[in-house]
């Protein structure tokens, strides 16, 4: 399957692990990654804060430069971030024909238009959707037995639920639990699971924000978790790189591995954890990895 | 729901949270189970078992038709008005058959599903004064304003003060006092309101409070929660426009250097350039923004982590002199030419779709949907016209009437 692929800015800047990852397990999925090399960051939603036209038309550009890709059955992100950011441009260029040529106005200098029904699917959304849990679990080549795994989502993927498309039929705020479940984990869950990692008001206010991502990591680790798994790069900055600072911040100590998704999936589909950027964390993934034999999973 | 409407009455499971402050009990978990139509509401079912069992169950309610805000619980954890969720999509959305309820949260508990409205809600609400400001000397009759200028400020007014954001905001529950999504939403209502006097005053108090303007942590959990479309998020982003684009408002919490260095940052590279974001929401918007004072106390304390970043080659020991990544000349002069014509026109162009409706259907079931149309039951009647006044030619149509 040949996906139009928009890895985001920061899985190839901060977490560049994800990027990696994500190009390393997708030959395994059959996955055909055509990078969007040539389009810009989705805004993250603080673009969209300053304004409002101008993130809808960057996106918009994206949008159509996806629509360009040859071939390609959907665009597809590895970033919640972009994902947020991105379904609430398309939402607003979808629902009005005047407002789209407007920004398909501004777009025509170089050529592009956006057409209204781009399919934007994150890698979460494609592997339960278009791949599918039971071929999932038959890729499976080093299930994650006795692994606990919490999933952290990240809010820009699972709210507004009418806007992502999540109802009783695609319930993808649920899907992470399903991809653990598949690939032979176990499912911890914990209070902070869909909540907000706090990452947004970093450096408007550091302690509420750290105060965040500390409480959600105590809440796995007092869940008894071995780690957590998260779609979104920008959570795992708060959850992972920060972690340290967090501990001091909540007055305990934290040592939670966080993976990235394809981290998770691709150790499942039996790659090695240094191709998967493992090392790269700073809360080393102890508890998932025993590094010595590069088996997965915490002796029982 | 017609089908619904045709059905006998059935039993339905309840656990509500009992909880009762002064009797120096530790809150509780009860079942009732009572018979009642699926179609009927989360609140029938409580006062039912209120009549039925136990007179003791405490719960606030009053029009009993979404409009009065009374009865703000959460079902199955989720934020909702008692009143109108219905019994059978609650037992759909409970985990094990049995509707839970339990009262709001960020707000204490009186008795049971009662929470002190007062103690946070309202003292919150009075935090932003609601009320108009009007220039001096005020008419001596009404004031005229033209129909599209309040079209505007008519979201906000749909709140019901229910509560329900208030109860699921997760900036308050790490940080209470948070002036949080209802207040900062009624903010706007007077931002909004061409014949507010105050607009910077009001502003800027907003966004130098710590706990104001800028301590929103953008979860969506407000839009989740708000059964009337009011989109108290969306309302804070635009009061942050208002404030940063059009009032030149410098906050001391580093709001508007973040935006404005955000946006430089991707003018500039196309991509972000995530190391210079922090020096620069501190110490000021350009590569220099780093030799600020402010902006080396917060480097300095944030060494540990960028060391340890650089350890574990999560960025390059350069990426703080130059970007890691930008786009090719192409393409960055394309992002900077759409920036350029953006940014130049005379007035900001917004879109609400609460305001402006769907004038489309969706493409196809699986596409994302827009939300707050015009004519759902949540909705106000809303007139379809542009959310703002914008230079491009776009059509003012009449209001819809009803």
């Amino acid at each position: 399957m040949k996906v139009a692929y928009w890895p985001g800015c920061v899985s190839r800047g901060f977490t560049p692990e994800l990027h990696g990852s994500m190009a390393k397990v997708a030959p395994l999925l059959d996955i055909e990654l055509v990078e969007l090399d040539r389009a810009c960051c989705s805004g993250a939603g603080v673009i969209a804060e300053h304004n409002q036209e101008l993130a809808d038309t960057l996106n918009a550009r994206t949008f159509a430069l996806a629509q360009q890709v040859d071939g390609a059955a959907m665009m597809m992100n590895i970033c919640s971030t972009c994902q947020g950011a991105q379904s609430e441009c398309q939402e607003r260029l979808d629902a009005n024909a005047e407002y789209r040529a407007h920004v398909n106005d501004t777009l025509a200098g170089e050529g592009l238009s956006y057409e209204k029904g781009l399919t934007n699917k994150n890698f979460l959304w494609l592997l339960v959707e278009e791949i599918g849990l039971e071929r999932l679990r038959s890729l499976v080549r080093r299930p994650l037995t006795n692994l606990k795994v919490g999933p952290f989502y990240g809010c820009y993927i699972v709210r507004p639920r009418e806007r992502l498309g999540i109802d009783s039929e695609r319930p993808r705020d649920r899907y992470l639990e399903q991809v653990i479940d598949a690939l032979g984990g176990s499912v911890i869950e914990y209070a902070g699971m869909r909540k907000c990692c706090g990452f947004p008001i970093v450096t408007m206010n550091k302690e509420a924000s750290l105060k965040q991502a500390g409480r959600h990591l105590g809440d796995a680790q007092d869940a008894d978790a071995d780690c957590l798994v998260t779609p979104c790069p920008l959570c795992h900055l708060n959850l992972d790189l920060q972690q340290p600072t967090a501990s001091k911040v909540v007055g305990r100590q934290l040592g939670m591995p966080v993976l990235h998704l394809p981290q998770l999936v691709g150790l499942a589909l039996g790659l090695d954890h240094k191709e998967l950027g493992l090392s790269r964390h700073v809360v080393r993934p102890t508890s998932v990895i025993d590094w010595s034999s590069s088996v997965v999973g915490a002796a029982a | 729901m017609a089908e619904a409407h045709d059905r006998p009455p059935e039993p339905f499971t309840l656990r509500l949270r009992r909880f009762d402050p002064d009797s120096g009990e530790a809150p509780y978990w009860d079942e009732h189970t009572v018979q009642l139509e699926p179609h009927r509401s989360v609140l029938e079912a409580v006062l039912q078992a209120k009549d039925r069992d136990d007179g003791s169950i405490g719960i606030r309610c009053s029009c009993r038709q979404a409009i009065c805000g009374s009865c703000g619980v959460r079902v199955n954890g989720e934020p909702a008005l008692a009143c109108h969720t219905h019994l059978d999509a609650a037992r759909a959305g409970a985990r094990d058959g049995v509707i839970e309820i339990e009262p709001m949260g960020n707000m204490p508990v009186i008795k049971d599903l009662i929470v002190d409205m007062d103690a946070v809600h309202w003292k919150k609400i009075q935090r932003v004064t609601p009320w108009l400001l009007p220039k001096q000397p005020v008419p001596e009759r009404e004031y005229i304003v033209s129909k599209e200028s309040m079209v505007d400020v008519t979201q906000t007014m749909a709140c019901i003060q229910c509560g329900a954001c208030v109860s699921d905001c997760l900036a308050m529950e790490v940080d209470p006092g948070f002036i949080g999504p209802a207040a900062l939403a009624k903010a706007y209502r007077f931002v909004g309101d061409p014949r507010d006097d105050e607009h910077f005053e009001r502003l800027n108090d907003l966004a130098q409070d710590p706990q104001g303007l800028f301590d929103c942590t953008h979860c969506f959990k407000c839009v989740q929660a708000c059964p009337k479309d009011v989109n108290p998020m969306g309302q804070i982003m635009r009061l942050r426009r208002v404030a940063t684009a059009d009032h030149h408002i410098v906050d001391r919490n580093n709001g508007e250097r973040h935006e404005a260095a955000f946006a430089t940052l991707v003018k500039d590279n196309g991509l972000l350039w995530e190391a210079e974001i922090l020096p620069r929401s501190y110490g000021g918007n350009s590569w220099f923004g780093k030799f600020a004072p402010a902006a080396g106390k917060e480097l300095l304390a944030s060494l540990p982590t960028a060391i340890k970043g650089l350890l574990r080659g999560k960025m390059g020991p350069l990426s703080a002199i130059k970007p890691p990544h930008r786009l090719a000349r192409e393409d960055l002069q394309a992002v900077q030419a759409i920036y350029d014509k953006v940014e130049s026109r005379p007035q900001r162009y917004e879109l609400n779709l609460y305001i402006a409706g769907e004038d489309e259907a969706p493409a196809s079931p699986g596409d994302p949907v827009a939300v707050g149309l015009a004519d759902e039951p949540g909705g106000k009647e809303a007139p379809p016209a542009g959310a703002e006044p914008t230079d491009t030619p776009r059509e003012t149509r009449e209001p819809r009437e009803g």
